[in-house]
């Protein structure tokens, strides 16, 4: 454990966990406490990085709307679990 | 075939489509790049049977060009990984230093290619991802400049920094491979063409693309930059074999100064924050309904997403995805994220600034020999802090090679990392050729 004042708590990382939809067991919510309290207390040196203009040397891609061949809708829903009448099938929304 | 060091997750064979100049040599692929027909799981239980409908583009053309794929290869899930032991499929041994970890993530590839079951192979580097396992094995890697080769058909873990590299014993062999996947390619509006592009390292004669020709070993005149601070804190058994490696390219007419990159020393954290920044986004499309481990039907969709990927993702995989979550989320972006971004910025001037007073810049390509397996699981901050050597490269967008520069009085190979200008790969390859 890092002694600084930025530690995690274990109710943190059970709303980041939350936020990423990705469940956690107890005891993955105490081990990722710890291992991110050392993690983000290393992460704090970037408060000595000075602000930086940088000189991004971007362009614009552009390409015609042209229609050309894609996936078709068997290939599509291959890796699919389950599909039905061609379609995915996912959980209920609500 | 498989291997005895567990290089290969899948071993069937592809066919080449053409001819040209890889006929009758064997590319594997690492498991990352989609293969049509041919199971593509990143090293995750998340993608055990995930069967990709079309190539990319870099397996299209070293198909074309008359390679056959010989397996797709072993790395770390979804390439969060140094080592390649945190791969679903189990760790893959250093086949040239028994007990020891091939580097990663593309360790299965450096792997297959050291121990001679393929000629060469493909990898991705998205912060030394290429060049530490080549250095780990003894052989060669090249992380291309960012936009040289198509990430078409890439299952992506961080778009702004990752690029698809060779992998073959040799500087030449590694160059013949660069040569067939590198140009632009419609379906990867970040491909750039180097003909546009390049401003450095084009001799008299040569086409943009001529990698092959400029393996020739002349490092007559070459003025190498040596940035301090990525020998500060190297194991002393590594900078040994360095200094000897440069020594040799003295006594080959190149000349050396060190450089003091004071932004260096922060490129670890802002590769960590915006790599896991990048993945917690890249990886949200795994929600187990259109490809992947399923959730099942419990329940509404957060829950089943949920459960999907508390059961597909390894440990190391969420806790990058939660990490990069928490540094972009409100009331943490300015303090991580942007913070990151500054760092990115000031890291590329700097490196540029240097490249200004040198050809290429030297360094050992990883601070550290190879690790025992399983020594740095337990502690992946000290796993994180041997990336200290190959991240600032790719968050400057430059091209850089690793090739084999000796070994230690154990026997651990060691590599040498020269960097060049962006789109520069030529400067490269012909001061790594004077080395192998």
């Amino acid at each position: 454990m890092s002694d600084t004042e930025n530690v995690v708590d274990p109710e943190e990382v059970r709303h980041v966990a939350d936020l990423a939809r990705i469940d956690l067991d107890d005891e993955e919510v105490d081990r990722f406490t710890d291992k991110f309290a050392d993690i983000l207390a290393y992460f704090e040196t970037l408060d000595e990085v000075p602000e930086v203009e940088a000189e991004e040397d971007l362009a614009n891609v552009m390409r015609p709307d042209d229609v050309h061949d894609g996936l078709s809708q068997a290939e599509a829903l291959d890796n699919a679990a389950e599909t039905e009448d061609g379609y995915f099938k996912g959980p209920n929304v609500s | 075939m498989s291997t005895d060091y567990n290089g290969y997750i899948t071993t069937e064979r592809i066919d080449a489509t053409g001819d040209g100049a890889l006929a009758d040599v064997t590319v594997a692929v690492k498991d990352n790049i989609s293969t049509e027909g041919v199971r593509t799981t990143c090293g995750s239980a998340m993608l055990d049977d995930y069967v990709p409908p079309f190539d990319a583009t870099v397996v299209e053309r070293i198909k074309a060009a008359g390679a056959t794929i010989p397996g797709k290869t072993n790395m770390d899930e979804f390439g969060m990984g140094t080592t390649t032991e945190t791969s679903a499929f189990g760790p893959t041994e250093n086949p040239v230093a028994e007990g020891h970890v091939p580097g990663g993530s593309s360790g299965g590839s450096a792997a297959v290619v050291a121990a001679g079951d393929a000629d060469m192979a493909l990898g991705t580097d998205t912060g030394g991802s290429v060049r530490a396992p080549a250095a780990f094995c003894g052989v060669v890697g090249i992380k291309p400049t960012y936009g040289l080769v198509s990430r078409y058909g890439i299952v992506a873990y961080a778009n702004s920094l990752e690029q698809v590299g060779p992998i073959a014993p040799t500087v030449e062999e590694a160059a013949q491979l660069l040569e067939v996947i590198a140009g632009p390619d419609e379906r990867d509006a970040t491909t750039r063409d180097a003909s546009d592009a390049q401003e450095t390292g084009v001799e008299e004669g040569e086409g943009a693309y001529d990698y092959v020709a400029a393996a020739d070993g002349d490092v007559d005149g070459l003025d190498i930059g040596i940035p301090t601070e990525l020998l500060d804190g190297a194991d002393e058994r590594v900078t040994e074999v360095f200094w000897d490696a440069i020594d040799d390219l003295e006594s080959q007419g190149a000349s050396y100064h060190e450089v003091d990159l004071e932004s260096l020393r922060h490129a670890v954290e802002a590769y960590y924050v915006i790599a896991m920044s990048e993945a917690s986004s890249n990886l949200a499309r795994f929600d187990g309904v259109r490809y992947g481990q399923s959730g099942g039907y419990d329940g509404n969709w957060n829950e089943t997403f949920a459960r999907a990927r508390e059961e597909g993702f390894g440990e190391e995989v969420k806790s990058r995805v939660l990490l990069g979550t928490y540094a972009l989320s409100a009331g943490y972006h300015d303090k991580y994220y942007k913070k990151a971004q500054d760092a990115r910025a000031w890291i590329k001037q700097d490196i540029d600034e240097a490249l200004d007073d040198a050809d290429v810049l030297a360094s050992p390509t990883m601070p550290v020999p190879p690790m025992e397996l399983g020594e740095s699981l337990e502690d992946p901050l000290t796993m994180y802090l041997a990336d200290a050597n190959p991240t600032p490269v790719n968050l400057a967008n430059l091209p850089a090679i690793s090739v084999p520069a000796g070994e230690t009085d154990g026997g651990l190979p060691v590599g040498l990392q020269l960097v060049g200008p962006a789109f520069g790969e030529k400067a490269i390859i012909r001061a790594g050729s004077a080395l192998a």
